[in-house]
């Protein structure tokens, strides 16, 4: 009897993916294909384009408001036009500010650096380089990309609404972003705020299932868990991360929803706001952070995975050398993502946190400094000696490495409650998380991109445009950011939008003009990435080979343009690791060939 | 196209795997709840409150709806279809019943004066509970689905994978709802 169960299981499962395969030569329409796409190498492309999209809105925020920090006293004429009475006189009001800084950190954090990345690239890449024909279920994954373009719906409405987006800062902080007596921004923006998070926290937790299901499920033959690129090991730990994490933050959304909507007091509690005493009582504002940073630092690694695992792949090929420390990469990312849920009061020090929790978070968040410098070492230690090509995309994972650790450095500071007692609030912070989790990750998505572009559209970016948008960003993310440690060390406070009252902050005003000025050309330069991206598309050099870099990964087994299901005929085997480069007096050994007999062991 | 068949054959069906994946999500969620629950029972002028009675009826029915739902599994696995599909029908109704018997919950509750007003227990309950209930709807509404195969079935299906699918499902909100009830009686009260 068991014997005929377990038959039947088998036909049943070939059953199945027969009808995958056949998936793929049925008559696809316009709709089908581009629209409501079930293929992950579509759906990828959407993440990646709405991304680009909310990239250029959320940098453009930064411009604005860059502009203000830079040239407080001037007016600029052509903002009134655009904005109205937000920018009287041509001069961006308070409100506006906030609402500007408040989208700049939500758009980018999530709608771009989660969505547009791990969106992107989990989809793109993990069934191609694990060798699947799918994701685990195509249809959630859909789903997934159309909450999140829902998601986006709403975030975007509430920018042109009367009242303004939410302003309450990207971490909603209760009683100001509950009650909306408390400002223009805290009205319908906030609500249309929590709104858009509850539907951006649906498409990441369908998204994030199937990447783990799939990951774990759905690999070819032969590749075993470590067999499999760190790419996909990124992936695996940032999904897990974000399907831990994410639903805290959902009730504690679900929590702040009922407190503004419905007068209860889960945040609130003994307020008096423009002479009203309000009745709320009991509640906690601190219940809100802990809520809020338990997703907010995964969130953190969320971002910054990815762009490690990309890197790690794309350093390794560019470098024609295996990469240095496979297993301690992987141990490294385990020990970042165990961390990584034990960390959150380090965002809390100096809120009211008891002094000894806060010594357990201190060493705890210390801790992280370890698995981040194995990393960094095998980074270094693959890249040396290596014989380096030095193409867009291996430069940017090069600039990742050199900004995570300039970044991460400065992160050992933070991490101490006592020097955050001063530097927590200044514009030290913006330097340390902008330059880390931020411009790093962004460098690990501009590698990918670079990389991964052939595969995705059967055509080359720029080449040239791809180094001057490398050099003008390398450049202009340390002019931007390393002046700020300055000015957060001499005790500029972050979140202000005139500084005038200080005089002894006077001396930084040529700074802050500086600042403002590389944010302006670096902004314009990616805009010319933008134009690299759109127009390589349609016009740019064609692929001829199915494995331009030499690589040794799955998804250049693949034809060139590949259709839905991948491969046109059985899905390959795998019979190694995927960083067999210079061996045996070979360049590159793809992970489908049978190890020789008297090959030398890795 | 056959590797994948004997790969797969042994390891878990990947939609079970990714359901367990997102029984984990959710458990975070609730987890997330009710620890915040615990920290904000310790703050001034907090309220308890008291179960009303017939959230003990709608335990049992959670219960029995589960058992329905594992006896649905066994007589699609003996192809007893017409039992099959008169089980998950009952499955289905109690859980609207369920449903329905949480509104009244909350409406003696509310009738009792717990309510949105002030700070305590009680706010939490109808979120937690409320949510709780969300999640038996939406599980409610892949029974109807699973149904309305069964019943205009004119695909074939031998595989019993999505019933034990809703069913772990089910199970799950069936132990989430015990773990909630336990938690208000024990540390709400």
């Amino acid at each position: 009897m068991s014997e005929a169960l377990h038959v039947h299981h088998g036909e049943a499962i070939t059953h199945e993916s027969h009808h995958d395969e056949h998936h793929g030569h049925h008559q696809e329409t316009f709709i089908s294909k581009y629209v409501f796409s079930m293929d992950h190498k579509t759906i990828g492309k959407q993440f990646l384009i709405t991304g680009i999209i909310w990239a250029i809105i959320g940098g453009l925020f930064s411009v604005l408001f860059r502009l203000q920090l830079g040239y407080p006293d001037q007016s600029f004429p052509i903002l009134e036009t655009f904005f109205g009475h937000w920018a009287k006189g041509g001069q961006i009001q308070p409100e506006f500010y906030y609402g500007l800084v408040t989208m700049h950190g939500t758009v980018l954090v999530f709608f771009v650096l989660t969505a547009g990345l791990s969106g992107t690239f989990a989809n793109l890449l993990i069934p191609l380089q694990i060798g699947a024909r799918d994701m685990a279920s195509p249809f959630l994954n859909m789903l997934s990309y159309w909450f999140f373009f829902l998601a986006s719906i709403v975030m975007l409405s509430s920018i042109f609404i009367h009242t303004g987006p939410a302003s309450g800062g990207w971490t909603m902080y209760p009683p100001l972003s509950a009650l909306r007596q408390a400002g223009e921004g805290q009205r319908l923006g906030t609500d249309l705020w929590l709104i858009s998070m509850a539907l951006f926290i649906v498409s990441s937790l369908l998204g994030g299932l199937n990447y783990i299901s799939t990951i774990l499920n759905m690999r070819t033959k032969g590749m075993s868990m470590t067999r499999m690129p760190l790419t996909i090991w990124a992936m695996f730990f940032t999904a897990v991360l974000g399907v831990l994490s994410f639903p805290v933050l959902l009730s504690g959304a679900i929590l702040l929803l009922f407190d503004r909507n419905l007068g209860t007091s889960f945040y609130l509690s003994d307020i008096v706001i423009n002479g009203e005493i309000l009745p709320n009582e009991g509640g906690s504002a601190i219940l809100y952070q802990h809520l809020f940073w338990f997703l907010g630092h995964p969130e953190v690694y969320i971002i910054l995975l990815p762009a490690m695992g990309m890197v790690s792949e794309i350093l390794s090929v560019n470098s024609r050398k295996p990469i240095f420390g496979y297993m301690a990469m992987l141990g490294s990312l385990f020990a970042i993502c165990i961390l990584a849920f034990l960390v959150w009061a380090h965002h809390m020090f100096v809120t009211g946190l008891n002094p000894f929790l806060g010594s357990v978070f201190v060493l705890l968040t210390l801790l992280i400094a370890v698995p981040s410098a194995i990393k960094v070492f095998n980074w270094l230690t693959t890249l040396w000696r290596g014989n380096i090509r030095f193409t867009p995309a291996s430069l940017f994972a090069i600039g990742f490495v050199s900004l995570f650790i300039s970044g991460g450095l400065t992160g050992i500071f933070l991490g101490n409650s006592t020097i955050d007692i001063h530097l927590h609030d200044t514009m030290f912070v913006v330097a340390h998380f902008h330059i880390v989790m931020g411009v790093a990750s962004f460098f690990g998505m501009f590698a990918g991109v670079y990389h991964w572009f052939p595969k995705m559209f059967g055509r080359y970016l720029n080449n040239t445009l791809g180094y001057i948008h490398f050099w003008v960003t390398m450049v202009g993310s340390y002019l931007i950011f390393w002046p700020m440690h300055y000015q957060g060390l001499a005790g500029i406070p972050r979140r202000y939008l005139d500084k005038k009252g200080w005089s002894s902050f006077n001396q930084f005003g040529d700074l802050d003009k500086m600042i403002t000025v590389v944010s302006i050309i670096v902004f314009a330069v990616q805009l010319m990435f933008v134009f690299n991206f759109f127009y390589s598309i349609f016009k740019g050099r064609k692929v001829t080979t199915t494995n331009p870099w030499g690589a040794n990964t799955l998804e250049w087994t693949t034809p060139i343009r590949p259709g839905h299901g991948n491969w046109e005929g059985e899905i390959p085997e795998v019979h190694r690791w995927p960083y067999d480069y210079g061996k045996d007096g070979r360049e590159f050994i793809p992970q489908t060939e049978p190890v020789g007999e008297n090959e030398s062991k890795h | 196209m056959n590797t994948v068949g004997m790969e797969t054959k042994n390891r878990m069906h990947p939609h079970k795997f990714t359901l367990w994946v997102a029984i984990a999500s959710i458990v975070m969620m609730f987890a997330g709840l009710t620890s915040a629950f615990i920290v904000k029972s310790n703050q001034a002028n907090w309220k308890p409150v008291t179960l009303p009675k017939v959230f003990w009826v709608s335990t049992a029915v959670i219960l029995l709806s589960s058992l329905a739902i594992q006896m649905a599994i066994r007589s699609f696995k003996q192809r007893n279809m017409s039992q099959y599909r008169m089980l998950i029908t009952a499955t289905l109704v109690l859980g609207v019943v369920f449903v329905a018997l949480q509104w009244m919950g909350f409406n003696e509750l509310w009738e009792q004066r717990v309510t949105f007003k002030g700070a305590g227990a009680g706010q939490f309950l109808y979120v937690i509970f409320g949510l709780h209930a969300l999640h038996v709807i939406g599980g409610v509404v892949a029974l109807a689905v699973m149904l309305l195969r069964a019943f205009t079935g004119n695909t074939k299906t031998y595989t019993s994978t999505p019933v034990e699918v809703a069913a772990t499902y089910w199970h799950f909100v069936d132990l989430l709802w015990i773990y909630l009830l336990v938690f208000f009686l024990v540390i709400g009260g």
